[in-house]
């Protein structure tokens, strides 16, 4: 856990005074925040073409000026409730390396904040206990104007292993689900 | 700009395969002047670049494997099978050692073995620098054993990061140098830039070798350096020296003050040098026709197709754009057909004239000939033939046939595979050969040849064919098939194609790797292709791979399921028919319909997708072909035709199954596109998953 800790931090170089910009956004009334140098933009909510028997948190794709790009419900990968579109509901594109490998990606926000900027030195572990969502996605806490900001690690949560055995997972018992009750 | 390192590697890949090539045809005619030269120049320049790019190791391990063919290209050693095994792993281990500058100890065992191999095969160990020694007298005869070579490197050389020293080492390795370095142009200390070369270098070059040899050690610098190499006519010398200075002036590159600087340098060298001292004026003399004629040399054989080396990312770029360019125009031409206004009618037309010739233009650029490949296959038969001591010819047909340059890159590895099987499976031994009355040598058919907008490959052996019994007992063994389940010989035969399946009954080298034929299935799959097999006991097999020419666009039959548009390949497609009977089957996925007496299962995309909703009264069947099994899929509306650009689904989506990539729709929009046999081979497994589920809880 220690070297997830520590993310943020090192990034900046340790020195003292340092600072980082996030880009803020809100899932489930809640502020997370994502290092600036990851996000290419913010797009309106579009329509997403779904990709049929793949993971629910997978919502499918977009285009974006011609590029074919993924869209994940971050909602439903912190199993939060689901949420329905709003005006303010947007598509962060972001950039983030999975397995070695630069992947553009879109990530669904119920509403886009602002860019800060925060002192390294405010930044705090993630808390053991207490945090709605894995810890092991989180690259620490910030706070800005009295109010808590979970810095996602958007790689971690890319990447994640677990991932992948979901995916299959999720095939497998949606095969289940719907031939077995059928030739009973 | 591209890294001169990676240049190299990339250029010594491909001097490596000229190098194969020549080798192995050498073993067939054994004696040929031609194929001899190509082989020891590959060997030469390989040398000399690594040299260049401070590849030491790899220098001195070339630098033997040079003198044997030099050896050979003068007569004093014969070709042999031997030899030429061993020249065929030299090559090999060059490739590996191309990853680093240096050999770790593997590649320093591995090298040093082959040295001695080769040694042994050397008459009398003659080692190069005897016969240094030994053959000025010859070419003393020849008048032009002596010769001036002026290097003067671009100013940027060091930021570049090419180093003259290793080319001087390479120089002094043919023979005696005398190495003046000198200043050139520097003005003031004022201009002087500590990053820039200011220098250049005059050598008088005692060596046996030919003047393009010794050009040939400035191949990988020739462009940008001055180099000047002029043979020594040294019977006339005495008499030119009055003309001297007349000539160095004539000489454009030469001014004043260098003119005095060569004259103090020949000071420097002293009297030791009288002989070439006068041998250096003379070549001044003789500068001027010698150097015409070698350039011109040099010009007429690099001149013969002018090519450019492009990163293939430009070409992928610009694949892209037309790609784009393609969507829009399908935008524009809908705008236009909607606006009846007959002026931007014409407009729209024209231009989808051009964006068609741009599209096939810049597909054209990608293709590359599939016979690049055929040495790689042909190097395969002979180790593995030697390896299992059968005897196999490889006959390759259809080399020009081009493909796309990534197609055949992905298809290397499956045809690798189909050879090593007809090698080890297909192909009996010698003596069974003999009993079955057959030729002792074994024939495998390596051929392409374009069909339509396919290129079909062909591998075709004269073995013994796949055995039906054994196969069926296997896939029996494997829980592939039903012990009762009736299957037709052809059914049978495409059992091998399942994963799981794989008929090497002990683990060898060839074919135990753990790959099987459902993985060259796949391949060929994901490229959009089909396989397919024929055989007859005793007769042999064919394989038989269709792929499509690209991958970038393909011609498409665009459908609607549950207001999402997915597209097919048109390639597949055979027909398109109305379900009549909605609820024709039970509950299960695979279901039957009858067309024209034939009994086609299909797939219900409705329920596949897990789409809710009511579905349309009518709904329409759209039977694809996967080689020679029939398959329909159930869509709500069949729109039409539509030229689909291939984009990837991208890492997050590599898990799903059954779709080929997605595409842009003219309004912006993105359309899955269905890949028919992955659907097909899905909605297989997941039957044989359900049933096997279903025995379980019994």
């Amino acid at each position: 856990m220690a070297d997830q800790n520590n993310t943020v931090k090192s990034d900046a170089g340790g020195i003292p005074g340092a600072t980082i910009q996030l880009l803020t956004f809100v899932l489930d009334d809640e502020i997370y925040g994502a290092d600036i140098n990851q996000i290419q933009e913010v797009l309106e909510y579009r329509r997403v073409t779904r990709v049929p028997r793949t993971p629910d948190y997978l919502l499918g794709v977009i285009n974006l000026r011609g590029q074919v790009l993924p869209v994940v419900d971050l909602r439903h990968l912190f199993e939060m409730h689901r949420a329905d579109m709003t005006v303010n509901t947007c598509i962060v594109i972001v950039e983030v390396s999975v397995d070695g490998e630069n992947v553009a990606l879109g990530i669904l926000a119920d509403a886009v904040r602002e860019v800060i900027e925060l002192p390294v030195s405010d930044i705090n572990p993630p808390p053991r206990i207490g945090s709605r969502i894995d810890t092991k996605f989180i690259s620490g806490m910030g706070k800005y104007h009295d109010e808590f900001i979970v810095i996602l690690n958007l790689s971690k949560v890319m990447g994640d292993e677990d991932l992948g055995d979901v995916y299959e997972a999720v095939s497998a018992t949606k095969d289940m689900a719907d031939t077995v009750p059928a030739s009973e | 700009m591209i890294d001169p390192v990676e240049t190299f590697k990339t250029e010594a890949r491909e001097h490596l395969v000229n190098l194969e090539g020549a080798l192995l045809e050498l073993e067939e005619v054994q004696e040929d002047r031609e194929l001899i030269d190509t082989a020891f120049r590959s060997m030469h320049t390989i040398k000399g670049a690594a040299g260049m790019f401070g590849y030491q190791d790899l220098t001195d391990f070339t630098h033997h494997l040079e003198t044997a063919l030099d050896k050979v290209r003068n007569g004093e050693m014969e070709i042999s099978k031997e030899l030429i095994g061993i020249l065929l792993d030299a090559k090999d281990t060059i490739e590996e050692s191309l990853a680093t500058p240096a050999f770790d100890t593997h590649l320093k065992i591995v090298t040093t073995r082959i040295i001695s191999r080769l040694y042994e095969l050397i008459p009398e160990g003659v080692a190069s620098q005897k016969s240094g020694e030994q053959l000025p007298e010859k070419t003393q005869i020849n008048g032009s054993d002596v010769y001036r070579v002026r290097i003067k490197p671009s100013s940027t050389t060091y930021q570049l990061g090419l180093d003259i020293i290793p080319i001087l080492r390479e120089l002094n390795s043919l023979g005696t140098c005398h190495v003046t370095t000198c200043v050139d142009e520097l003005e003031g200390t004022d201009d002087y830039d500590p990053q820039l070369s200011y220098l250049y270098w005059d050598i008088i070059l005692q060596s046996k070798q030919p003047a393009p040899s010794i050009a040939d050690v400035f191949m990988f610098v020739e462009d940008d350096w001055q180099i000047a190499v002029d043979p020594i006519d040294l019977t006339d010398g005495d008499e030119q020296s009055d003309k001297l200075g007349e000539l160095l002036v004539s000489r454009r590159i030469i001014n004043r003050s260098q003119l005095d600087a060569i004259l103090s340098q020949k000071a420097v060298i002293g009297s030791q040098m009288a002989q070439q001292g006068l041998a250096t004026e003379s070549a001044i003399n003789a500068a001027l026709t010698e150097q015409r004629v070698v350039r011109s040399l040099k010009q007429s054989s690099s001149g013969q197709d002018a090519t450019i080396r492009v990163p293939s990312s430009r070409l992928d770029t610009l694949m892209n754009l037309v790609g784009e360019l393609v969507i829009v125009q399908a935008r524009l031409n809908q705008f236009a057909f909607n606006n009846d206004s007959e002026e931007l009618l014409s407009i729209a037309e024209e231009l989808d004239v051009l964006t068609t010739q741009m599209r096939d233009q810049t597909f054209s650029i990608r293709m590359v000939p599939i016979g690049s490949t055929f040495g790689k296959f042909k190097r395969l038969v002979r180790d593995l033939s030697n390896e299992l001591d059968k005897r196999i010819q490889l006959e390759t047909y259809g080399a020009e046939t081009e493909l796309d340059k990534m197609v055949i890159d992905k298809l290397s590895d499956p045809l690798i595979h189909l050879i090593r099987n007809s090698i080890d499976h297909g192909i009996e031994s010698q003596t069974e050969r003999t009993a079955s009355g057959k030729s002792e040598t074994g024939t495998i058919v390596l051929s392409a040849e374009h069909s339509d907008s396919f290129v079909v490959i062909r591998i075709k052996d004269d073995g013994a064919g796949l055995n039906s019994t054994k196969i069926k007992q296997r896939a029996v063994e494997k829980q592939l098939i039903d012990p009762q389940e009736v299957l037709d010989d052809e059914a049978v035969h495409h059992l091998i194609f399942e994963p799981g399946f794989s008929t090497s009954e002990t683990v060898s080298d060839i074919s135990g790797r753990g790959v099987g034929m459902d993985v060259v299935r796949r391949s060929i799959q994901e490229l959009g292709g089909t396989i397919s097999i024929a055989t007859q006991p005793n007769k042999g097999t064919e394989f038989t791979i269709r792929l499509p020419m690209t991958l970038a666009i393909i011609e498409g039959l665009m459908v609607k399921v549950g207001g999402e548009s997915y597209v097919l390949p048109l390639s597949a497609v055979e027909e398109c028919i109305e379900l009549s009977h909605p609820n024709v089957g039970s509950h299960t996925r695979k279901r039957i319909v009858e067309v024209r007496g034939e009994q086609i299962p299909f797939l219900y995309l409705r329920e596949w997708f897990d789409i809710r909703g009511e579905p349309p009264s009518i709904e329409q069947i759209v039977i694809t072909h996967v080689g020679q099994e029939q398959f329909g899929f159930c869509v709500d509306e069949v729109v039409g035709q539509y030229q689909t650009v291939i984009k990837r689904l991208g890492k997050l989506y590599e898990g799903a199954t059954g779709f080929s990539g997605a595409t842009i729709l003219g309004d912006g929009s993105v359309a899955m596109i269905l890949d028919p046999s992955a659907l097909m081979d899905a909605v297989g497994e997941n039957q044989r998953r359900t049933k096997r589920s279903l025995t379980i809880s019994h």
